[in-house]
């Protein structure tokens, strides 16, 4: 693990209305690290993540990828979104959907080609979706729509994955699929972060962890801060989790 | 006239002509935009800015004091385009929800454009008479200029449409998404939308602002039943639009006193309700008949189970048993019975049933199938 920080926040502010969501946020996010969010509900952590892609604008505070702003970098991000963010009975296909991957790169106007093809045919491939190409997305299950935005990042190629709680009802087969793909993302040193809720995997999971609630209440390496303490201070409650697995 | 009447002077009648060739011009960029509507699910977006369009429709006649059809839709555009903007602004500066935002800036355009009306029929000007044409449209008064105006609208939505289709589609289907690949989505939007309220003023004339949404939404809502596919589904919504505009207007035209407008949009919905019922994928029909058929299956199943079960007691699996004894089962009837036979998984005689060896294994693969099965669907 090298010292670049692969994500710089400073005195991140966003507020919603009045209410504020995000409160004086600096997160330094190490290259190569394979790092949870987690939080209680409205701790505003799909929030960072749409703040750091520039999809929300902060009232406050500074953001760079790699030292640089989210619009000079944005080719080394790729987002998963929250699964439920779309409607999945849009008419097209699996293989389309990951073919969106493309389009960034792409630029305006500009159709995919047979190289673009061939990256998302990789990428359903990657993810176990290979066979489901031509299926309709709202024939798919949930696990398999997760799979399908899986891979549409994955052909963005990017350095740094951003994902919005992509274990989120999804079953165990799939997450296990999921969890393996991005130990593999890290294996290759890319930054990979995750929304995540199940407290539980965290350690299994991720080599490190910010708690987040409206304010940063600690970031860094799992093994040294994912603790009762910090768990106490993000949900106001004693979380027993076996820490020590 | 009779409608084959109708279908003959098509080609000879100069002005059946140019009334058909303009239905079924707008039938058609009303179908490919109003699928772009109704996949953003802004299905009342187009009546809202059909009824905005009013008083731009007034005003425009106020300041000219001529009927020129062109100068009067120039101002229903400017009037549309203003109902859509403060539209948005109502949705992105308030809390109000975006159907409260549609239904206010509908009622109060459409208000403000009937007061204007009436207003204007007051005036001693002869030239005002015929206005009020707007508000369920006349087909009749189509003429070549506006034919011309239509066929050079469609023509640039469909370039425009082709050029940045991929654009489109991501838009559609995941906003948040396109931001982050670095597309500026208020210009797509702002695109797909100028494009959809430009389809809703030319097609006033024709429709009229009270019928104009459904001539946007009917052949896209019926489009969406026969395919999985985008660009597909944008041929086919521009296609039956442009089917109803003729046949609309071959009925009309056909019986006397019929006006055009509402004809075209009743073709439109029967094209919906055909649709609904009809298409194999999504209609209810076919909903309905896979329903079925997996129930008899299922029986079938759920019997077979059953004699599986006894037969596997006994050593020889072909031994015959009673039917009586599947009677505390409730899963079998005569009806599953015989196609049970005919499918050869039991022989039948007299009033006992005896598995086959297809039966045998067709029933032990149904125990790994529905394991199997289970693990393929999630």
């Amino acid at each position: 693990m090298t010292n670049v920080s692969a994500i710089q926040i400073d005195d991140l502010t966003v507020a919603y209305d009045y209410k504020p969501v995000l409160w004086d946020i600096d997160l330094s996010v190490p290259e190569g690290v394979l790092m949870a969010i987690v939080g209680p509900n409205g701790a505003g952590k799909s929030t960072l993540i749409k703040a750091i892609l520039g999809i929300i604008k902060p009232i406050a505070g500074t953001i760079s990828i790699y030292g640089k702003s989210y619009t000079d970098q944005r080719k080394l991000v790729a987002y998963v979104p929250q699964k439920g963010s779309v409607d999945w009975d849009f008419p097209t296909t699996a293989l389309d959907v990951v073919m969106m991957g493309t389009y960034g790169s792409l630029g305006w106007i500009k159709r995919p080609g047979k190289n673009e093809k061939k990256a998302a045919l990789e990428a359903l491939e990657k993810v176990g979706m290979l066979s489901f190409k031509k299926r309709q997305i709202s024939q798919l299950s949930g696990g398999q729509q997760q799979r399908v935005f899986l891979a549409r990042a994955l052909v963005q190629n990017a350095s740094i994955y951003l994902m919005d709680e992509p274990f989120q009802g999804v079953d165990a087969t799939t997450e296990i699929a999921i969890i393996n793909i991005l130990k593999e993302l890290r294996k290759a040193g890319k930054t990979v972060v995750v929304v995540h809720h199940d407290l539980q995997t965290v350690p299994e999971y991720f080599d490190w962890v910010t708690f987040l609630n409206v304010k940063k209440i600690a970031t860094g390496p799992v093994k040294d801060i994912f603790n009762d303490d910090n768990l106490t201070k993000t949900y106001g409650i004693n979380y027993k989790v076996a820490v020590n697995k | 006239m009779s409608i084959t009447d109708y279908f003959e002077q098509l080609f000879s009648d100069y002005t059946l002509r140019t009334i058909t060739l303009g239905t079924a011009v707008l039938g058609a960029i009303c179908g490919m935009l109003g699928s772009f509507a109704v996949l953003r699910k802004q299905s009342l977006l187009g009546d809202a800015i059909s009824h905005a369009a009013l008083p731009g429709i007034a005003i425009a006649f106020l300041i000219t004091g001529a009927k020129d059809s062109n100068v009067l839709l120039l101002g229903a555009l400017v009037s549309g385009l203003i109902g859509t903007f403060w539209i948005r602004g109502i949705i992105t500066k308030t809390h109000l929800k975006t159907d409260t935002a549609l239904g206010l800036i509908l009622s109060l355009f459409f208000g403000f454009g009937m007061l204007l009306l009436t207003f204007i029929q007051k005036q001693p000007n002869a030239n005002q008479a015929g206005l009020d044409k707007y508000l369920f449209g006349q087909a009749a008064t189509l003429v070549v200029s506006d034919v011309i105006v239509m066929v050079i609208v469609t023509g640039v939505s469909l370039f425009t449409l082709l050029l940045f289709w991929k654009e489109f589609k991501i838009l559609l289907f995941d906003a948040d998404y396109t931001k982050t690949l670095g597309f500026n989505t208020r210009i797509i939007d702002i695109l797909i939308t100028f494009f959809i309220v430009l389809a809703i003023v030319i097609g006033l004339q024709t429709v009229g602002v009270v019928l104009m949404s459904a001539m946007l939404l009917a052949p896209a809502a019926a489009a969406r039943q026969w395919t999985n596919s985008l660009s597909v589904m944008i041929g086919l919504a521009a296609i039956f639009g442009a089917f109803s505009g003729v046949f609309g207007t071959a009925i009309s035209a056909s019986q006397d006193n019929l006006s055009t407008g509402p004809v075209i949009v009743l073709v439109a919905a029967v094209f919906v309700l055909v649709s609904f019922i009809f298409s194999p994928g999504r209609g209810l029909l076919f909903r309905e008949i896979r329903f079925r058929q997996n129930r008899r299956d299922l029986k079938l199943k759920k019997t077979l189970q059953l004699m599986y079960r006894i037969a596997s007691t006994h050593e020889n699996i072909s031994h015959p048993h009673s039917i009586k004894i599947l009677n505390d089962f409730q899963g079998f009837t005569r009806g599953t019975l015989k196609t049970m036979e005919e499918r050869e998984w039991i022989e039948i005689e007299q009033k006992s049933w005896m598995l086959t060896s297809k039966g045998y294994r067709e029933a032990s693969n149904l125990f790994s199938k529905s394991t199997t099965d289970d693990t393929a669907t999630d």
